[in-house]
């Protein structure tokens, strides 16, 4: 059955692209219930903070416990930025993708230095000192009670205020999350990090420099996390430490390995489940992080690659088509034989 | 004020090392990062405080039957959970993600039974206290203190005297080796998770003793204390992790007595950022190299 439908996938890669984009901007007009949409728009912010942890966690292979720290310094950045010295919105969001890439470099730099398991205790911390600051620099954040008041988004005089516009907006930025990361794992960088996740030495052997793609992945993925930050803060118009703490790191990562490391469409689905399953389990809400620890752990005992962790598109494409041909050619020997 | 600072650092580091040894034990076995050692720590405490206080059981019981529970649960999930998923992949990061996902599990689980506040720890006894010169010396803090280092001691005879001890030992340094030599390896790695986690449960309810109180929170606190400690001490070895152990405690006292009491939870991220930029393989570590 799932191999049907990947198969299928695989073979008509274009067409299930359109059809989910159609699907999905005829999405809001579907329901006159603006909470759906609102749920959607929650779904999209996470696909983004998911895709971009995919370069670190699943590309990268290093799995990091410190992605809602990159999210918070972005929401931060553009909540002060905007409440304080009335930037515009596009302004912050620049801002707070640029502040949360130097603190990309900061966290990349010791990856240099240690291996894998040492990094996740690192990427912990890194997140918990984030999360302190926030908390305790009171002049500055405002504390625990955090930043309320951050104007809606605004364009050029035009303000997305209805669920249905910044539901288009986040849309866009998860299009342009995907396609940026796709791309750029097509290309020599993306070849150059998968090549060092999978054998470091050979790559170094084969002329990668391997501190170079580390960093490289860190700061792409940073800053995406930053943008993801400054939109949600300005979507939410009220941020505090606590949107940003150490459970929402854990959420993410989940969200990906449930999806499967290293596969976009995976983190996108993966991001999906798990922002519609709270809400569909409402009425137990208490329950809700200890479902997700159930959930992780499940999943990984029965899969431990994740929904679309295996699965190379590319691959079964070509393995099918060869397949097909192979047989074509095989008929066609038969009639020659039958002819002569 | 000096000598008692570094009297009641030197007792509640006591109870940081008996964590990190747990920790390092599982560690050495497996290269394995246990995020559920410290959601196990939380655990034996909020059990004691059940069976004490709500199923009006004798304390020397609580104490016995929460440590037992414990270990056999972190055992449980090495061989339920964490030895399935080995045997399907590879990949380290998986089962790390697997005690990720179980910590998550048990805290929250805690959190809906009991609620998010702190709880008060039952101690039936006072025992009252000494004075050696100006210092204050509670006989429960001695008590917590020689708890913590006769475990050390147990664990560390475990290690490196007995066979099962040579077993963790042997599958450090080889999985495949230690196979071939007889080494019943899954057993073995059963009882690290079990010893393990005893170790934990023991230094929670010392520490739930010492404060008074339970609290979920406490597990991102103890788990960073742990990493620093494991990490200073030179991770996966046992006498590092005890020292390192003492040391963060001796620092937080002195915060606490000297600097102000909000950032002695910050030694821990100071420590560990100190270790990684200075010497990342910790004090007893071996530098790590890697064999093509």
């Amino acid at each position: 059955m799932f191999k049907k439908i990947t198969t299928a996938w695989a073979l008509h890669r274009r067409a299930a692209m359109i059809v989910a984009l159609i699907v999905l901007i005829i999405y809001p007009f579907l329901f006159s219930n603006q909470y759906l949409v609102t749920v959607a728009t929650l779904g999209g912010v996470y696909s983004i903070l998911a895709m971009s942890l995919n370069l670190i966690s699943g590309y990268m292979g290093i799995t990091s416990l410190g992605h809602a720290a990159f999210w918070g310094v972005g929401a931060y950045t553009a909540a002060l930025l905007s409440t304080k010295l009335g930037w515009p919105f596009l302004l912050t969001l620049l801002a707070a993708c640029i502040v949360s890439l130097i603190f990309g470099v900061l966290l990349g730099l010791p990856t240099l230095r240690l291996s894998g398991r040492y990094l996740t205790i690192v990427t912990l911390a890194f997140c918990e000192i984030i999360k302190t600051v926030e908390t305790n620099w009171r002049s500055l954040t405002n504390g625990a009670s955090g930043i309320v008041g951050i104007p809606k988004p605004e364009i050029f005089g035009y303000t997305f205020s209805s669920p249905k516009q910044i539901y288009f907006m986040v849309l866009v930025l998860c299009a342009i999350t995907y396609i940026l990361i796709s791309r750029l794992m097509d290309s020599r960088l993306g070849r150059g990090i998968t090549a060092v996740r999978d054998d470091y030495i050979a790559a170094q052997a084969m002329g990668i420099k391997d501190s170079r793609y580390k960093i490289m992945a860190f700061v792409i993925s940073a800053a995406l996390a930053g943008v993801a930050g400054g939109f949600y803060a300005h979507y939410m118009s009220f941020i505090s430490p606590l949107n940003f703490s150490f459970d929402y790191s854990t959420l993410i990562l989940s969200m990906i390995i449930i999806g499967g490391l290293g596969n976009l469409t995976g983190s996108v689905i993966g991001a999906l489940l798990l922002t519609i399953l709270p809400e569909a389990l409402r009425p137990i809400m208490e329950w809700r992080q200890v479902i997700y620890g159930a959930l992780l752990v499940v999943v990984i005992l029965c899969k431990p690659t994740g929904i679309l962790g295996n699965v190379n598109l590319k691959h079964i494409r070509q393995r099918v088509l060869f397949d097909r041909k192979k047989e074509n050619e095989g008929k066609k020997d038969e009639e020659g034989e039958v002819k002569a | 004020m000096f000598f008692q600072q570094l009297f009641n650092g030197i007792i509640i580091g006591a109870t940081y090392s008996l964590v990190a040894v747990g920790f390092s034990i599982v560690y050495s076995v497996l290269e394995l990062v246990n995020f559920a050692h410290g959601s196990f720590y939380v655990l034996a405490g909020y059990l004691v405080l059940t069976m004490y206080s709500f199923m009006a059981l004798p304390y020397p019981v609580a104490l016995l039957a929460s440590l037992v529970i414990t270990s056999i649960l972190g055992a449980l999930m090495n061989k339920c959970l964490l030895e399935p998923i080995r045997r399907k992949t590879s990949s380290g990061e998986s089962v790390m993600t697997a005690t990720l996902g179980v910590s998550t599990f048990i805290l929250n689980l805690i959190m809906v039974l009991y609620g998010s506040e702190t709880k008060p720890f039952p101690m039936p006894f006072d025992l009252g206290r000494i004075y050696i010169g100006n210092v204050i010396m509670k006989w429960d803090q001695i008590i917590i203190g020689i708890a913590a280092v006769i475990m050390i001691v147990i664990m560390s005879l475990i290690i490196y005297k007995t066979k099962i001890g040579s077993g963790m030992r042997a599958i450090a340094q080889d999985v495949s080796a230690a196979k071939l030599m007889g080494v019943n390896t899954e057993m073995v790695i059963t009882v690290a998770f079990f010893s393990g986690t005893l170790c934990a449960a023991i230094a929670g309810i010392l520490i739930a003793m010492y404060y008074g109180s339970v609290d979920t929170t406490m597990y991102l606190g103890v788990s960073m204390k742990t990493f620093a400690a494991s990490l200073l001490g030179g991770i996966g070895s046992l006498p590092g992790a005890a020292l390192g152990g003492v040391i963060i405690g001796i620092l937080e006292a002195f915060v606490a007595g000297y600097v102000g009491a909000e950032w002695k939870d910050c030694m821990a991220f100071v420590v560990l950022i100190l270790v990684l930029l200075f010497r990342p393989s910790g004090l007893f570590g071996h530098k790590e190299i890697k064999k093509v």
